[in-house]
């Protein structure tokens, strides 16, 4: 769409928003990240390589993508279903568990790493059932995983409820008529239907789970190579001092995601593309 | 197949949207399910279809119990008001839905499938839409594809919930005849819902008229315009001239004045007199008693219409009635009135 000069335009202001849109953007996105990458080019490439393919380095990025990735499939799923049943069905209290939905985003990270670990700890009220089965979570990977779960879950559910309200209950009913069981109605019809916002919520749940900090260090017991992640891997290296290790770290961390983002941008694509706009 | 309606009851909270409802529909039959919104009409249909359950009373098809089966195992198509068409898929797959989720057992090959596909399509005269998604077709388009989807399964009845009522109104005519010709060619047991009288009387072969979860009348087109049988269905098909009377005795009055009319069944008390706007004539005044005062006239074409109004003792009424032009009319003149074709209704209330 070409903006401002020559046609008069029923909707003023392009112009402006776009010029402001550019320059917001670029102070407080993109400038910081152009700085980080400047920042690494003070390594040479094999000082580069060396820190990325440290031994540390990589079980601490291991950790933050394996276990982010495996948060965001959990929450995929118990997100669905919990929007599910907050979309279709009335029952008391409905709102209040709606309105609970959100208390990861609004609560400071610390406090829920706090809360988590302290639930989970070995005498805890979750931990200590749960370590009589010889299962330990706090100061394990497993923590860092239920940390992630926790803050990812409302990503899920926000991107899916207005999706799946706006979705016909006479859908389903079309195809009872049409005599699909509930199992054909929910593979064929349904989650087809909502599958661009689930696939949004996961992106947005991992992106998240990547890039948490304070819930996780809690909880995390912080081992290196086995309960590091590499966030605070990044958080370590500038307290020593070592700023282009912490930025060769953030290079990478960032790449990475990227491509995460961009992977699922395109299957977001292709999926909306079975589904083209009314 | 038939259908059988025995007894039917279904509330919603207090709202009885049906009350004991009874009805027939035999094989073959196009019926519509006429009536304003509230009437019971589209949860009727939708408790025929499965998609809803009586509180108490039976369906039978064909003399057997449907309210056992589940929506799908009732061989009924269904067609929604805003079609409900899957958006992720392809017209084709859309009308194929139906057929790719039968069990295994009785499931077509892909072969059969494709063709039975193309032949319903051809049918609706789409098949050039085959490879569309929904959202790129028009209304009218779209209705036809869900008519074509509801068909695939080979449906022993076909149910219509509003199915033209999103649509405007060229495309609805074109549709109306569509769905005629179709019947005729399918020949299978359909009943449709709508609240547009005009709709009811082309289409149908029969019409149940209903009004608060209640059957008014069942009859043919001809039948529930010609001789309706409650106040509530000449209200509401075609449009009548409504006076207050009192009954007594085989005579009617309006206010004091007594009518030259006669009661037909002896109602008594407070009544209402029901003529169709074309079946009022003006004659001189003092011809029977029913006199009224023009108010305006308008000129509509080869008609005029005119308000009178005509006084009883429960105040004023403004009818309007329709009158050939070479009849001069004059605000303020003192007009006789003369039913042609009239009914008497009791009105209790």
């Amino acid at each position: 769409m070409k903006g401002g000069s020559g046609r008069r335009r029923t909707l003023p202001g392009f112009g402006l928003t776009m010029g402001l849109t550019l320059t917001w953007l670029s102070i407080i996105i993109l400038l910081p990240l152009a700085g980080l990458f400047l920042k690494s080019f003070e390594l040479s490439l094999a000082q580069f390589v060396d820190i990325v393919t440290s031994r540390r380095t990589l079980n601490a990025l291991k950790i933050s993508f394996g276990l982010a990735f495996l948060a965001a499939l959990v929450n995929l799923v118990m997100g669905g279903i919990i929007v599910w049943a907050l979309v279709r069905y009335r029952f008391p209290g409905r709102r209040i568990f709606d309105a609970i939905v959100d208390v990861p985003f609004a609560l400071p990270t610390a406090v829920a790493g706090i809360a988590l670990t302290t639930l989970f700890a070995q005498n805890g009220w979750l931990g200590a059932p749960l370590a009589e089965l010889g299962i330990k979570v706090s100061f394990t990977p497993l923590g860092i995983f239920v940390a992630m779960v926790f803050i990812g879950i409302p990503f899920v559910v926000r991107t899916v409820q207005p999706v799946l309200i706006d979705l016909d209950p006479e859908i389903e009913e079309a195809a009872a008529s049409l005599g699909a069981n509930r199992w054909q109605t929910v593979s064929r019809v349904i989650l087809p239907s909502l599958l661009p916002a689930l696939l949004t919520g996961f992106a947005l749940a991992f992106a998240r789970a990547v890039g948490e900090y304070g819930s996780v260090i809690f909880i995390a017991g912080n081992l290196p190579n086995v309960s590091e992640i590499a966030p605070l891997l990044i958080v370590i290296r500038l307290s020593e001092f070592r700023y282009a290790d912490a930025t060769a770290i953030a290079v990478v961390m960032l790449l990475v995601a990227f491509l995460v983002i961009f992977a699922v941008n395109r299957m977001q694509r292709w999926a909306q593309l079975r589904v083209p706009a009314h | 197949m038939s259908i059988e309606v025995r007894n039917i009851v279904k509330k919603f909270g207090d709202f009885a949207a049906l009350d004991h409802v009874d009805l027939t529909v035999p094989h073959g039959e196009l019926m519509a399910l006429l009536g304003p919104s509230g009437s019971g009409k589209t949860t009727l249909l939708r408790i025929i279809a499965g998609l809803d359950w009586p509180d108490s009373g039976e369906v039978a098809f064909d003399g057997e119990n449907a309210l056992s089966r589940a929506p799908g195992e009732r061989s009924v198509g269904f067609v929604f008001q805003h079609y409900a068409l899957f958006r992720h898929m392809t017209v084709f797959e859309n009308v194929a839905f139906g057929l790719r989720v039968q069990p295994r057992s009785v499931r077509k090959d892909e072969a059969t499938i494709r063709a039975r596909v193309k032949e319903l399509l051809d049918l609706v005269q789409l098949d050039w839409l085959s490879s569309r998604y929904p959202s790129q077709l028009s209304g009218g388009q779209r209705q036809r594809i869900a008519l074509a989807r509801a068909l695939a399964i080979e449906p022993r009845v076909l149910l219509l919930d509003e199915p033209f009522g999103a649509l405007d109104a060229k495309v609805r005519k074109e549709l109306r005849t569509w769905l005629r010709s179709l019947h005729e060619e399918i020949n299978v047991t359909s009943i449709f819902v709508t609240h547009d009288q005009e709709e009811a009387l082309e289409v149908a072969n029969s019409v149940v008229v209903m009004d608060k979860g209640r059957i008014e009348q069942i009859g043919t087109p001809t039948d529930v315009y010609d001789n309706p049988q409650t106040a509530f269905v000449h209200g509401f098909i075609g449009e009548s001239i409504v006076l207050p009377v009192e009954v007594d005795d085989g005579r009617v009055r309006l206010g004091d004045t007594p009518l030259n009319i006669a009661a037909e069944r002896g109602n008594m008390g407070p009544s209402k007199l029901f003529v169709r706007r074309h079946d009022m004539q003006i004659s001189p005044p003092g011809w029977g008693g029913l006199e009224g005062t023009v108010r305006r006239v308008r000129t509509f074409g080869p008609i005029q219409r005119a308000d009178i109004a005509v006084s009883g003792n429960r105040g004023e009424t403004i009818i309007e009635i329709d009158v050939p032009r070479d009849r001069e009319l004059r605000d303020g003149e003192v007009v006789g009135l003369q039913p042609r074709r009239y009914r008497i209704f009791a009105d209790p209330a």
